[in-house]
Order: structure tokens, then C-alpha cells, then sequence
């Protein structure tokens, strides 16, 4: 049951390796500290989950970032009612995000193709748009919902476990804080079973079915092949696991907003499975990383720092490069993204991973030529 | 009753706003294929022409002061307009008019930004997967918006309406109704006028020319036209250009009701989408349908009535209509099988 | 800023403190010394966080907070002509930096967006180790960004922030507004309203359906319903419409002779020229002319509805144009800096960074709790707004109102507000305990 094929078995050894050693690798980005890393292994796991639905079935769902929402509005409420362990609220989170996606893909998967994605396009932003005004009560609406001292915790006073602290509680793994590093190993912990989850998935038979679907859903009808049930598990799968990644959004930072659900972080999930590679195992979980770096560090350079940093060119050089690189760092990183967007697609089709792959098979025909024309290639 | 009938004017200027720029969208769904995300950027563009066009007749010959300092310290700036320098009182009138003129502007410029986009690079994605032409879209869109905002800033331009056009039409006395029952505002009504001959135009455009039959053959079947020995795709771009123009001159003329901002469009792309989906992919009737139906009810759902009896609909009566309609009709008002469904 | 340079000693240095991150069970070492707090400069750099909205709706005001940051930070480095360092009083800074020592800063963009607001002061607490974070536009962004800091032990001096909760329901210990709210608005701007309209009037309120607005539509709803006037109706109305049409036509018939627009930035550049456009002002109801109100407005939202604004009355901050000092002085450097006159946003922003410098030279410490205790109850004067306090029950700013009018004629394109009156401190001080709220413990949490 736990067996993974042996090119599986690599695969996941160097994913766990390089998830767990982000601190060293990240250092000369300027990325490792825990708060970004925390959300790299959070969008990671939410970008997974949507390229369970998009990448094996080609259902693409414009109204993911609904159960992100849920599942962080879940997790707070039970730090609030329940408990301050993580436990319980994560469970929670997915349950609830699980049973939302159930009602959402019940109706949604009539229809397939756009219709599909603008009925979850549609969930979705009446989703928001409540969350933001009328169902203010649950979801303290603009000002996201905040934790207080005097919340009940009725299983924590069950067990007279009050925070007698005088500040705010915080969330706890049996007692343990999960704030900082420990923050962000959990979340890199639970990021790689969710790789290995989907990879599971992948290489399952219901994986398989779930691919037969995408490249032909008619016929696989016309099998006798009743493909409803394989559709809604896909879609409450990853919309759990969206719940999931929400419920760690709010024990690493216990808040949870209504922006999470607005259209554009549905987009944003899509565009980091594209970026990445639609139904490739690594693919999303670089658009991902590639799509909150530049939104954390691009976006935080400014010209005081350019100019510190071509501080050794001569003057009048220094000013043109620091002039023409602020166009596309601090408030014009949008730029930079959408240039990478725009560039990535038209030169790696297929997205990073599947660009890659290419590219490999390219490099390998051409040294397998004996030809020493076309072998005869700068090396970069 | 005329409460109603104000709601009922409101729907139908929303709806036309709505029909006319979600009927670029489905003409290039329909002909090319394409999920063209930066559509919303193109409606932006066209609002910026009208802005450009503003500024351009509005430049100043700026001659400065050393003698004098404003309070903030720096030199005063004395300012004289060129263009009433040149022309007098036509030029005032110039810069009065210079919304709907810009217009003239406008349908050149929105032709090449969108022939140029077509040739430069959607037409390289007509075979690739939509999730591709979504990314590659959203992309140029984004660029788009950032050069706008390079030049405009972030904070929204306001356009004024000519002088001559500004305050409210009493439309109850044309009635027989008294006086100030059901008054609205003559730039909504010339807009509301705007987007018929708009619609009706590209209507008659693609029914009764001959390009336009080449067009609806090809949307229908691309492959037969091609092999009669037509160059289907020099026409595709032409109607991208087309869909480019109609997003920009429904930019234009809106930019006096919503002051333009750099990402409007954005703004914009989702309702844009909602309509043409709900209106059926690649049906320009039933984009234009779905444009007035979904307005209307809008515009209905906000009244205080309607708003008692259920709290929070006006929230989200376009997508409460758009999830009723697509689970009612499978591919929405007028879709046609087949057509975006994989 | 070397975190791009990647040379061989970078990244070795980056791989120790990994590798020395991976091994320490940090849970342990937490609080071990209770002095140590976070981000202590006295080993390190002094950095200041600044965290605008550099993108989307709110850019423009977030770009000029921003400016006004940095022209704090060259002011307190002793560098330019020293601003309002000249006019403070009672000043302590002295000029060449904090206790001694430079200023540096680092900033973010917070995209308007609760999520990215907290990301980037996170970045800027765990990564650049900064000591104080301030900046906002909205009170989304205020509220989310202080209870970060209240976690993580560093003081927030929240930027424009108009919600009656920051200082409110959401107040945190760690967080300060220099920023007047939507409470004071109300009560800053009914007497002026008696004034021009008189004490008869009906009103009709349309108000963004989210948290501000409804403080806002409270607030003002009591203020004016003490004057005499009636409210007719208050209706809600989604954030970011954009055509609002179908809200403006009932108000036609409604029977109101005023109407209210609680809306801010996009909502009131949208609603308040398309209200002119439906004739509202050319309008008679109940035999007076028809008004209407913004009750706050701002620099930049007034030249985004254009000619619409001439003649409007709301609330401001502060306006560029006052004639005292502190005014004079701000107006002048920030003027020579960026050609152009400061909004109410730079303002608020330049003073709170002035205000935390000066308490930390106050206080002598960084140590955040004697920050705070120099903060509470500061009173100042000469910093643009008149006698000033920073309340220590709820960390609000008391100071004058100002009450402006759109100006019917301006003579630049900057001078589109005039200061019809003040609304003296006395009048807009309340009782905290009315909006409830805790402050918390003045004990660090945790870095």
C-alpha cells in the first residue's frame, strides 16, 4: 500500500531533500527566513492538490482558493471554540473544505470545458463577496478573523489547559509552539507526504482513470465506465488538500482574511500549475516557489538597495542600470512576472518541467549524433 | 413604477456596457479559438486612448518662474495651453468633445495594438492548450497594464463629459409623467444609444458583407473554408482587430462614467468571461443577450425591496444568475455543442 | 543588501547559518533571556520596515507614504534640513540618527491585501531584522499588520488607517495611530454641517458594505441624527462596484435632500462623480437645495473624481496648505524633495516614523515595552495637527480635525481641497471603553 515505484521512490528522496534543506539552499536568494519559507511549502501543497484535479483530469477549476478560504476560516474558528493544538483544527479544515468541495463539485461537474470553470469561478466569488460583507459575523469580514484572549476553548478548559499567559495563545502541536523553524518544518513535513500523497495518486489505477477521462470522457462513457464518481472524488481530493494548505496558512499566522478567496488567488494556483507544468509531479510545486518568490523578494527591492548593490560601477552607469532595473523590481515586480509569464510560455512549452524535459532530449539527440556540426554548440 | 423604470434604464445601460464588451471576447472565442485573458487589458487601452488623447490636446507650454516659489518651495510653473493658443475657441471646443472624439483616435490605434498582438503572438498559440493561452494572455496583460501605469500612474484619470451633454435628461415629461419623476443622466443615454449602433454595426458587418460571410464559414468550419482556397487566417486577424477595436471604443466612451485606472481591466476580465459564458462560448446574440440579462437583474437585485427579502443578493446576483443558467442550459443561452467543452 | 551576490563565502555563510538553524531545537532557546527581544539593535543595524501598498488600487497613496518614509529616515540621519525635527516639541532626537546611531529601512508592498501586508512584515521582522514596522492605507492592512507585530514583540506604527477599530475592537499594545478615525470624522464634521445645510435635512446614506464603511455610516449617522437631522435610509453597496447607478436612481425620489457617500478611494471616485451626473446637485427636495457628503476624503481621491469634488465638505488628517509651522516646515522639505506638495498619507507616515524615533531617544532603549510606555500619553505640538496626544488607553492620536471643501477654484492642480474649519481636540476626544478592545501585555511575545 505504502510502495512507490523505484523512480518514485528517487523522486521523492530528492523532493523530501530539497524541501528540508531550503534554509541552506535559499540563504543566497535571500529567501530563508521562516515566514516566505513556511509559504513556500503551504502553496506548494495547494498547487499539488489543484494539479490532481487539473493535471490528471484537464477540469480546470477557477474557484480553488474558496477552500483555502474555508479550510483557514475552519482552523481559526476551532483555535477559538476547541483548541489551540493544531490537531483537531487541521482535521477539521479538511473535512469542512472536503464537504464544500462536495456541495461546489456536485453542481459544478455537470458541466465541463469553460462552463465548468466559471461555475466554480461563480462558487467561488459568492464566496468572497459574502465572506467580505453579509456573513461578517463568521469571517469578521475586511479585518479578517483574529484570535482573543477570552475566546471559549472548550477542550482546552476541559482539560484545564487555559493559556494563563497574559498574551495571545498560540497554536500548539501536544503542547509544542509552531512559530519560526518548527513552523516551517511542519509545514515542509506535511508538504512532502502531500507529494508523496499525489504521487500515489498518480500512479494509481484510479489515476489512471482519472487520465482516460481527460483524453477521452465520451468514451470512456461509452465503456460502461461511470466516470461522475471518479470526477467528484478528484475534485473533494483536491479540494482538501487546498483546505489543508489553508488550515497551515493559519497556524503559522492565526488569521484568516477574505482576499483568500477572491478570484485572483483561484488564478494565482492556476497560474503556478501552468508555470510549472500541468501534470507533471514537480511542475506546480516550482510555479509555485517561482510565483511567491517574486511576489516576496522582487517586490521588496528598492532603488536605496540597487544602488548599494552597483555601488562599484562608475557613476553615470550606475544610475542608467539602477533607473532601468527599478522599472522592474519594488513597485513594477508585476512586470517582471508578467514578462516571465509571457517568456516561459512561448519558449518552454509545456511549462518549467516539461520545458526542461525537452530541452534534455534535445541535449541527448544531439550528443547520440555523430554529426560534429550540430555538436558543436556553446555550452550555455 | 418609475423607480422601476429608472432600475429598468439602469439595466439596460449596464447591459450594454456588458454586451458590448464582452462581444469582442466571444468573436475571438468563436473565430480563433483563443481564451484571450488579456481582453479586460484591450477595454483599459481603449480608455487610455480617450485619456492620451486628453492630455495630448491639453499640453502646456511650461515656462517657469524663478521669482516666485510656490508654498512647497519649488519655482511657480506658468502654464499655457497649445492648443487654444492655436486654434481659439475651436480649440476649446476641441478639448471640450475631447472624449467621444478620441474615438477617432481610438479605432486606428485599438486595430494596430490588436492586429499586433495577433500577429506577434496569440497566432502562436492557436494549436497550443488553453491552460498555455490562458498564461501567455495573462501575461501580456499584466505588461500591458504595468506600461500604462508607467506612464498614467496608479490613481485613476477622470475624463469630464462635454459641457454641452453633462446633467440629466427629464425623460418622465417626454412621458406625460410631471416633472423630475424620472429623470437620467444624458451621457448614460448616449451611451445606452452607443452600444446599439455599435452592436448593430458588427452585426451588419459580419450578416451582410462578404467578408463577414467568409467569417461565419470559418467560425463554423475552418478547415473547408481553408481549403477553397481562402486565407482564413489574414481575416482572423482582421476580426481580432475588430474585437480589439469594440473593446477600445466601449473604453472610450465609458471612461466619463468610471474614471480609468491601470488595472481596470482586470476589473473588468471576470465579468467579461461570466457574460460570454453565460450568453454560450462563440454566440454573439447570446453574448449580447446574456450582456442585458445579466444588467437588468443587477440592477433589480439592488433595490432596497429585493435586498430586504434577501441580504447580500446584489453581492452576488451576476454569479447566482450565471450558476442558474449554466445548470439549467448545459452550454449556456446560445452556445453551440462542442465549442469550448473540452 | 547582499542577499544577490552569491560568491562563494555568501553561500558558505548561508549554508552555516542553515545548518546551524537545522540543528538547534528552536523551541528551547526561545525567551532563554529575558532582556534579549526581538531584532535588538544594539548588536546589529537599526532598520525600519516600511510596508505600502505599492501595487494595485491604493499605489498612489502608498507611493507617497512611502516617499515620506524616506525622507523621515534622511531627516533623522541628520541629512536634508530636518523637517519637522526643527518644530517637535518636546523634541529628543538630535538628529544624527537613533540614540547615536544611522537608520536604515527596508520596504515591502503589501498589494492591499491582508495576506501580502502580513508576508511583508514578516519578511522585514524575520529577514531584515527590522525593529519597528509602520505603513497602511486601509484598515484591513492596519489591523492585520498590528496583530503581527503584538506576536512578534515589534512596535507597528500604522499609516492611514480610518476604521474605528484599529484603535478599537482590534486594538493591539504593539500598535499606534497617529491617523484620526471614522468616530472623530463624525462628530469633527456635524457642526459644519448645521452651518452650510441647517439642522432640517433628510439624509440618505450609501455606504461600502464592509467594516469601515459600517463604523463610518455609524459614526456619522449619530452625529448628524444629534444635529435634528432624519435618516432615511442606509444602503449598502458592494465594495469595488465600480457603476453605481443603480443605487443613485432611488435616491432621486427617496425623499432625502441629503446624501451621504461612506465610501473611500475607488468606491468614492466612482459614486460621487456619477451622483453629480444624475443631476443631484441641480436637484431642490423638500424645498432646499440637494447636498452631498463625503465625510472623508483625501488629496489624491479628490483629484481621481475631478470636477465633481468642487464644493464637497468632508474630514481630512491634515492639508498641506495650513500656515503653522510644523506645516510650513513639512510642506517645504518634502516639496523640495518631490516637486510636489504631501498628502495626508505622506504626512501621517512621516510623523509617525519622527514619533517612534523620537520615543525610542526618549526612552533610551529599544526595548519595545519602554518604547511603548514613551509613546503613551506623549503629549507633542508643532507636527502640523496642533496640541497632540497619543491616548495611553487605546494608542490613539487626539488632535484637531480638520473640516474641507472641494475648492471651486483651484490655482494648481494640488490645490484641490480648502480648510473650511477646526474641530478642536477636545470636541473629537472620546471615551475609550465605548469600542472595547484590549490592549495586551506589554511583555515581548516572541520574535
Amino acid at each position: 500500500m505504502f510502495s512507490l515505484s523505484r523512480k518514485d521512490l528517487a523522486a521523492l528522496a530528492v523532493f523530501a531533500a530539497v524541501v528540508l534543506t531550503m534554509p541552506i539552499w535559499l540563504a543566497p536568494f535571500g529567501a530563508a527566513y521562516p515566514g516566505l519559507m513556511q509559504k513556500f511549502a503551504i502553496y506548494a501543497i495547494f498547487a499539488i492538490g489543484f494539479n490532481i484535479l487539473f493535471g490528471l483530469t484537464g477540469y480546470l477549476s477557477f474557484g480553488h482558493a474558496a477552500f483555502l478560504g474555508v479550510g483557514s476560516y475552519t482552523t481559526v474558528w476551532s483555535f477559538k471554540l476547541l483548541s489551540m493544538d493544531i490537531g483537531p483544527a487541521m482535521l477539521f479544515a479538511i473535512i469542512v473544505s472536503g464537504v464544500f468541495a462536495l456541495l461546489i463539485g456536485y453542481f459544478s461537474l455537470r458541466r465541463t470545458g469553460i462552463y465548468f470553470s466559471i461555475l466554480t469561478l461563480a462558487f467561488a466569488q459568492m464566496s468572497y463577496s459574502l465572506a467580505y460583507s453579509v456573513l461578517t459575523p463568521i469571517t469578521n469580514g475586511e479585518t479578517g478573523l483574529l484570535l482573543a484572549r477570552d475566546d471559549p476553548r472548550h477542550l482546552d478548559a476541559l482539560f484545564g489547559a487555559q493559556a494563563t499567559a497574559a498574551g495571545l495563545p498560540q497554536p500548539t502541536l501536544f503542547g509544542m509552539s509552531v512559530t519560526g523553524y518548527t513552523g516551517f518544518y511542519l509545514c515542509a513535513v506535511i508538504l512532502i507526504i502531500a507529494f508523496y500523497l499525489s504521487q500515489k495518486i498518480f500512479a494509481s489505477p484510479f489515476g489512471m482513470a482519472l487520465r482516460g477521462i481527460k483524453s477521452n470522457q465520451t468514451r470512456m462513457n461509452y465503456t460502461g465506465f461511470n466516470t461522475r464518481p471518479y470526477m467528484l472524488a478528484a475534485f473533494v481530493i483536491s479540494g482538501m488538500f487546498a483546505g489543508l494548505a489553508g488550515a497551515l496558512l493559519s497556524i503559522t499566522d492565526p488569521l484568516a482574511g477574505a482576499e483568500r478567496m477572491k478570484w485572483t488567488e483561484s488564478g494565482n494556483v492556476v497560474l503556478m500549475t501552468i508555470l510549472g507544468g500541468v501534470g507533471t509531479l514537480f511542475g506546480p510545486v516550482i510555479g509555485a516557489w517561482l510565483i511567491k518568490y517574486f511576489e516576496n523578494i522582487f517586490s521588496a527591492i528598492n532603488t536605496n538597495m540597487l544602488n548599494g548593490l552597483f555601488s562599484f560601477l562608475p557613476d553615470g552607469v550606475q544610475t542608467f542600470v539602477v533607473t532601468v532595473l527599478s522599472k522592474f523590481v519594488g513597485e513594477g515586480w508585476h512586470l517582471t512576472l508578467g514578462l516571465m509569464f509571457v517568456l516561459i510560455v512561448v519558449f518552454l512549452p509545456g511549462g518549467l518541467v516539461e520545458g526542461f524535459h525537452r530541452l534534455m532530449v534535445r541535449l541527448k539527440r544531439q550528443k547520440a549524433t555523430p554529426d560534429g556540426v550540430t555538436s558543436v554548440q556553446p555550452a550555455e | 413604477m418609475n423607480v422601476f423604470l429608472a432600475q429598468l434604464l439602469n439595466g439596460l445601460d449596464k447591459g450594454g456596457a456588458y454586451a458590448l464588451i464582452a462581444l469582442g471576447l466571444t468573436l475571438v472565442f468563436g473565430t480563433l479559438g483563443v481564451v484571450n485573458f488579456a481582453h479586460g487589458a484591450l477595454f483599459m487601452l481603449g480608455c487610455f486612448c480617450a485619456v492620451t488623447f486628453r492630455y495630448l490636446i491639453t499640453l502646456e507650454t511650461v515656462t517657469i518662474d524663478p521669482e516666485k516659489l510656490s508654498p512647497w518651495g519649488s519655482p511657480v510653473e506658468v502654464r499655457t495651453p497649445l492648443v487654444q493658443n492655436w486654434f481659439g475657441d475651436f480649440g476649446a471646443v476641441l478639448v471640450d468633445y475631447s472624449v467621444p472624439i478620441s474615438i477617432l483616435l481610438a479605432i486606428p490605434a485599438m486595430l494596430i495594438i490588436g492586429i499586433a498582438m495577433e500577429r506577434g503572438l496569440i497566432k502562436h498559440f492557436y494549436k497550443r492548450s488553453h491552460a498555455e493561452q490562458i498564461l501567455v494572455t495573462f501575461g501580456l496583460a499584466i505588461v500591458l497594464q504595468e506600461i500604462v501605469r508607467s506612464f498614467f500612474g496608479a490613481n485613476p484619470v477622470p475624463q469630464p463629459i462635454p459641457s454641452d451633454l453633462r446633467g440629466a435628461a427629464d425623460i418622465g415629461v417626454w412621458f406625460g409623467m410631471a416633472a423630475h419623476t424620472l429623470t437620467y443622466p444624458w451621457w448614460r443615454l448616449i451611451y445606452l444609444l452607443f452600444s446599439a449602433v455599435v452592436i448593430g454595426g458588427v452585426f451588419a458587418f459580419l450578416q451582410f458583407t462578404t467578408f463577414g460571410m467568409v467569417v461565419r464559414a470559418g467560425m463554423a468550419d475552418r478547415e473547408t473554408v481553408g481549403l477553397m482556397g481562402i486565407d482564413i487566417d489574414r481575416r482572423f486577424t482582421i476580426v481580432f482587430g475588430l474585437a480589439a477595436v469594440v473593446a477600445g471604443v466601449a473604453g472610450v466612451m465609458y471612461t466619463p462614467l468610471l474614471a480609468p485606472n491601470y488595472h481596470l481591466g482586470m476589473d473588468f476580465l471576470v465579468l467579461s468571461f461570466v457574460v460570454v459564458v453565460v450568453g454560450g462560448m462563440g454566440s454573439l446574440p447570446g453574448a449580447v443577450a446574456a450582456g442585458f440579462l445579466l444588467g437588468i437583474l443587477q440592477s433589480f437585485a439592488s433595490m432596497t425591496e429585493v435586498k430586504s427579502l434577501i441580504p447580500g443578493i446584489d453581492q452576488v446576483i451576476i454569479y447566482l444568475v450565471a450558476v442558474v443558467i449554466l445548470l439549467v442550459r448545459p452550454r449556456g443561452l446560445m452556445g453551440r455543442r462542442g465549442i469550448m467543452e473540452n | 543588501m547582499t542577499n544577490f551576490r552569491t560568491n562563494r563565502r555568501g553561500l558558505l555563510k548561508g549554508a552555516g547559518a542553515g545548518i546551524v538553524a537545522l540543528s538547534t531545537p528552536h523551541i528551547f532557546t526561545k525567551g532563554a533571556w529575558a532582556q534579549n527581544f526581538c531584532n535588538d539593535p544594539t548588536s546589529g543595524k537599526i532598520v525600519f520596515g516600511f510596508n505600502v501598498p505599492q501595487t494595485g488600487s491604493y499605489a498612489e497613496e502608498g507611493l507617497e507614504q512611502l516617499k515620506a518614509y524616506e525622507l523621515a529616515v534622511k531627516h533623522i540621519n541628520g541629512e536634508g534640513d530636518g523637517g519637522l525635527l526643527n518644530t517637535l516639541k518636546p523634541a529628543a532626537l538630535k538628529g544624527n540618527g537613533v540614540l547615536g546611531r544611522k537608520v536604515e529601512y527596508v520596504t515591502g508592498d503589501t498589494q492591499t491585501n491582508t495576506d501580502a501586508a502580513r508576508d511583508g512584515a514578516r519578511r522585514m521582522i524575520e529577514r531584515d531584522k527590522a525593529i519597528m514596522v509602520t505603513g497602511s492605507v486601509t484598515s484591513g492592512e492596519a489591523i492585520a499588520q498590528q496583530s503581527l507585530c503584538q506576536e512578534m514583540g515589534v512596535i507597528y506604527m500604522s499609516g492611514l488607517t480610518h476604521s474605528n477599530d484599529t484603535t478599537g475592537k482590534d486594538k493591539r499594545r504593539y500598535g499606534f495611530r497617529h491617523f484620526f478615525n471614522a468616530y472623530q470624522s463624525g462628530v469633527a464634521i456635524a457642526p459644519f454641517l448645521a452651518k452650510e445645510y441647517g439642522t432640517d435635512r433628510r439624509a440618505y446614506h450609501l455606504t461600502a458594505d464592509y467594516t469601515w464603511g459600517w463604523t463610518q455610516e455609524e459614526s456619522i449617522k449619530n452625529a448628524t441624527e444629534a444635529l435634528g437631522w432624519e435618516t432615511v435610509a442606509t444602503v449598502r453597496t458592494p465594495l469595488g462596484l465600480g457603476d453605481y447607478s443603480q443605487y443613485l436612481t432611488p435616491v432621486l425620489n427617496s425623499g432625502a435632500d441629503v446624501l451621504i457617500l461612506n465610501h473611500y478611494g475607488h468606491d468614492m471616485v466612482n459614486s460621487l462623480p456619477q451622483a453629480v451626473q444624475f443631476g443631484l446637485r441641480e436637484r431642490q427636495a423638500n424645498g432646499k437645495n440637494f447636498e452631498i457628503v463625503v465625510p472623508m476624503f483625501s488629496e489624491l481621491m479628490a483629484v481621481g473624481a475631478g470636477e465633481a469634488v468642487k464644493g464637497i465638505i468632508g474630514t481630512s488628517n491634515w492639508q498641506w496648505s495650513l500656515d503653522d509651522e510644523g506645516t510650513k516646515a513639512f510642506t517645504k522639505s518634502y516639496g523640495e524633495a518631490y516637486g510636489q506638495p504631501p498628502s495626508q498619507s505622506a504626512h501621517t507616515g512621516y510623523v509617525q516614523a519622527i514619533l517612534y524615533a523620537d520615543a525610542v531617544e526618549r526612552a533610551g532603549t529599544f526595548y519595545p515595552p519602554e518604547v511603548i510606555k514613551a509613546l503613551e500619553g506623549f503629549e507633542f505640538d508643532g507636527m502640523g495637527n496642533g496640541r497632540t496626544v497619543y491616548r495611553d488607553t487605546d494608542h490613539q492620536c487626539f488632535k484637531e480635525v480638520l473640516v474641507v471643501r472641494g475648492n471651486e477654484n483651484p490655482s494648481s492642480r494640488f490645490d484641490v481641497l480648502n480648510v473650511i474649519g477646526r474641530t478642536p481636540r477636545e470636541d473629537v476626544t472620546y471615551d475609550a471603553s465605548i469600542f472595547g478592545g484590549e490592549l495586551g501585555p506589554y511583555e515581548p511575545n516572541k520574535c
